[in-house]
């Protein structure tokens, strides 16, 4: 990341007294496409500088009181901690199949639609970070539509099987792949029961900066951690908040908590044991 | 048993020299393969997000396989003490070692980053099994090697049975270690089974004896040196009761698949698919890999013709590739079950069987480890004594020309 991203970056997220980052720029900023054009980026930081005040004006109405929950993002110097497990949930009856999460995501993190790179690539061969994924119950056509994805599991077999621990998990759950150690062995994608990671097949040029992907490594959904680090949500998320929520599972006071509390919530291939951070309401098969 | 007498091969002929070019060619071949794949990316061959092993792995992970078992002719004369193979243990050794070199080279020239071998050598996951392997396939050499100095080294001689025990317990954990790599595969339907580690042993045994008979064969009649019919029944007889031995396992392996409700689908598709999976399953590797060497071998008339043993050496090694292709592939192209028993579509091919066609430059890549692992051997036999000069019945098994 460069200077300019990085001052962006910080910049997003105002500390508060209660040693926590809330976002004060939903909505403000399109980021969905970064570049370093100069002028863009003051724009953005005026956006950032009025955002600021008129958020933090409009979400306090005293100290230490806040009118909105959001996701808690911790200040940038302080490591990861596992007291913090972060997941999503995602209400199947509300999904009506109009692929927003995942244009949310292309654009986000610059693959598919969102860049101009794997032309030579067959539509097999293309990554996919998220996709939906339509369910039918044979006997009854009772039918799901779902996005897929990175299931951010607490037993990742892409972890166990790599041979460099280029595929790792933090503290926080988010599964992750550390693209200079990765050999594009392809040992995790064989070991992926959600088929939830892509091996790029040819040279890539136009990535986003957050993102980093590279020919002959393997990459899948990273829960959009530059976001979420930064006391976002993960695009998609936002993209989707009628089906979509993210937040900290191990938080009973998280949205995320309360809801799985109220509703509870179905694991995809639950028998594996793996428990996965990605969570689903409404699959009645 | 008479003292056995080694010496180096001529390597002067024609012949020779023709051996050398024509594997120097697959090889070069195989290089300029990989350098293409490597230049291009993955996308000019037939791998995919669903099949993401391909042609290299079947030839590589039979390569690897082959190479343990190839030691056994060594293991059955040093741990067993069977002294009518001793002769054969040091290119026993040699033939193990040339054939891992050759697997390893596939499997590390298709890798998504071949140049980041360094850090694949420097970072460790020791919960991964490929991990362990990289420990396994590096000890293999070394305790080989230092099994063929025991064997070569007059002086050494006495630990000859010490370093060749190392080496038998050593190639069985290997092989574990390389059926485990599909053994420990939750993920996968045709994977995830304890009897892979067995079974791969059990496939390396007969894949490595029926490599070593033809590689036999080719040194003594390339050289004029005699080869008699005692070892080579002996061998050959030996390969038929491995080439069942796989039968057995795959036989096991199936049935437990079409007892589980669990796992009809997946054996349904190999065993009575309309697919390629199923052709090389029931023709290649069944009837001409396992039941037409078996009936070779084992008939008075072909099972006495060195030229149906080494036909039937050949059936058995095509069809160990493809029960390999059936293994890696097939069980790729299942797709993976994100929810049991419904019907699954997406735009990332869920619920369909997984296309993979491979292309001219991985069958090179693949074809160029066996090219390697027969040019080392050929150059070895030239500058170092791993070729007994005599394998005629007198000087290896006089008991079997008294009992003519």
């Amino acid at each position: 990341m460069n200077m300019q991203q990085s001052q962006l970056t910080v910049s997003n997220a105002m500390p508060t007294h209660q040693g926590r980052l809330i976002n004060t720029n939903y909505g403000l900023i399109n980021r969905s496409r970064m570049n370093n054009n100069d002028s863009m980026i003051d724009q953005k930081r005026r956006a950032i500088l009025g955002g600021t005040a008129a958020a933090i004006a409009g979400l306090t109405i005293a100290p230490g009181v806040f009118l909105t929950e959001t996701a808690h993002a911790k200040p940038v110097d302080e490591a990861i901690s596992s007291k913090t497990r972060w997941g999503i949930l995602i209400d199947t009856n509300n999904c009506n199949d109009c692929n927003d999460c995942v244009t949310a995501c292309e654009e986000e993190n610059g693959w598919g639609s969102g860049s101009e790179d794997e032309q030579n690539s067959r539509p097999d061969q293309k990554a996919q970070w998220i996709r939906t994924v339509k369910v039918t119950d044979k006997k009854t056509g009772y039918a799901k539509t779902l996005p897929m994805m990175c299931q951010h599991c607490e037993h990742p077999p892409c972890v166990d099987v790599c041979p460099t621990g280029a595929s790792f998990k933090r503290e926080d759950g988010i599964v992750l792949v550390d693209k200079h150690i990765c050999i594009g062995c392809r040992y995790c994608m064989m070991a992926c029961p959600y088929k939830a990671r892509s091996f790029i097949h040819e040279t890539l040029t136009d990535q986003r900066s957050y993102a980093p992907r590279g020919k002959g490594t393997v990459e899948s959904c990273t829960m959009c951690v530059h976001r979420v680090d930064n006391g976002e949500n993960p695009a998609c998320v936002d993209a989707c908040s009628s089906s979509m929520t993210f937040g900290d599972l191990n938080d009973p006071d998280s949205d995320i908590s309360k809801e799985l509390e109220r509703h509870g919530g179905t694991q995809i291939r639950a028998d594996l044991r793996l428990n996965p951070g990605v969570r689903y309401q409404g699959l009645n098969f | 048993m008479k003292k056995v007498y080694f010496s180096e091969i001529d390597g002067n002929s024609m012949g020779y020299l023709a051996v050398v070019a024509i594997l120097g060619l697959i090889t070069v071949l195989g290089l300029g393969a990989f350098l293409y794949m490597e230049h291009s990316g993955h996308w000019v061959t037939g791998m995919n997000n669903q099949v993401v092993w391909g042609m290299p792995h079947v030839f590589a992970v039979f390569l690897i396989v082959a190479a343990s078992g190839a030691l056994n002719v060594a293991s059955i004369s040093s741990v067993f003490s069977k002294s009518a193979y001793k002769p054969l243990a040091r290119l026993s050794g040699l033939l193990a070692l040339a054939l891992l070199a050759g697997g390893l080279a596939v499997l590390v020239l298709d890798l998504g980053h071949p140049d980041r071998l360094i850090v694949a050598m420097t970072y460790y996951n020791f919960k991964s099994i490929f991990a362990w392997n990289i420990y396994l396939y590096i000890g293999f050499f070394a305790v080989v090697i230092v099994y063929l100095w025991m064997m070569m080294e007059r002086k050494m001689n006495g630990f000859t049975k010490a370093a060749g025990t190392a080496a038998f317990i050593w190639r069985l954990i290997l092989t574990t270690g390389t059926g485990s790599i599909f053994g420990f595969i939750v993920a996968r339907q045709l994977f995830d089974s304890a009897i892979y580690a067995p079974m791969f042993i059990i496939m390396s045994f007969s894949f490595g004896l029926a490599i070593f008979i033809l590689v036999l064969m080719a040194i003594y009649s390339g050289t004029n040196r005699p080869l008699g019919d005692a070892i080579l029944f002996r061998l050959k007889n030996l390969l038929g009761v491995f080439i069942a031995a796989v039968l057995l396992m795959v036989t096991i392996f199936y049935l437990t698949g079409l007892y589980a409700t669990e796992h009809h689908d997946v054996v349904a598709f190999i065993l009575n698919g309309n697919n390629i999976y199923t052709k090389l399953f029931w023709v290649v590797q069944i009837i001409m890999g396992s039941l037409a060497p078996l009936a070779l071998l084992y008939n008075p008339v072909t099972g006495t013709s060195r030229a149906w043993i080494a036909i039937a050496a050949i059936l058995v090694i095509l069809g160990g590739l493809a029960q390999i292709y059936v293994i890696i592939i097939g069980g790729q192209a299942f797709p993976l079950v994100l929810f049991p028993g419904m019907e699954v579509s997406s735009s990332f091919t869920d619920g369909v069987i997984a296309s993979y066609t491979p292309s001219l430059p991985e069958f090179l890549l693949g074809l160029s480890g066996v090219a390697i692992a027969l040019i080392i051997v050929t150059l070895a036999l030239k500058v170092l004594q791993f070729a007994p000069n005599s394998l005629a019945d007198v000087d290896v098994d006089p008991h079997y020309v008294a009992a003519k």
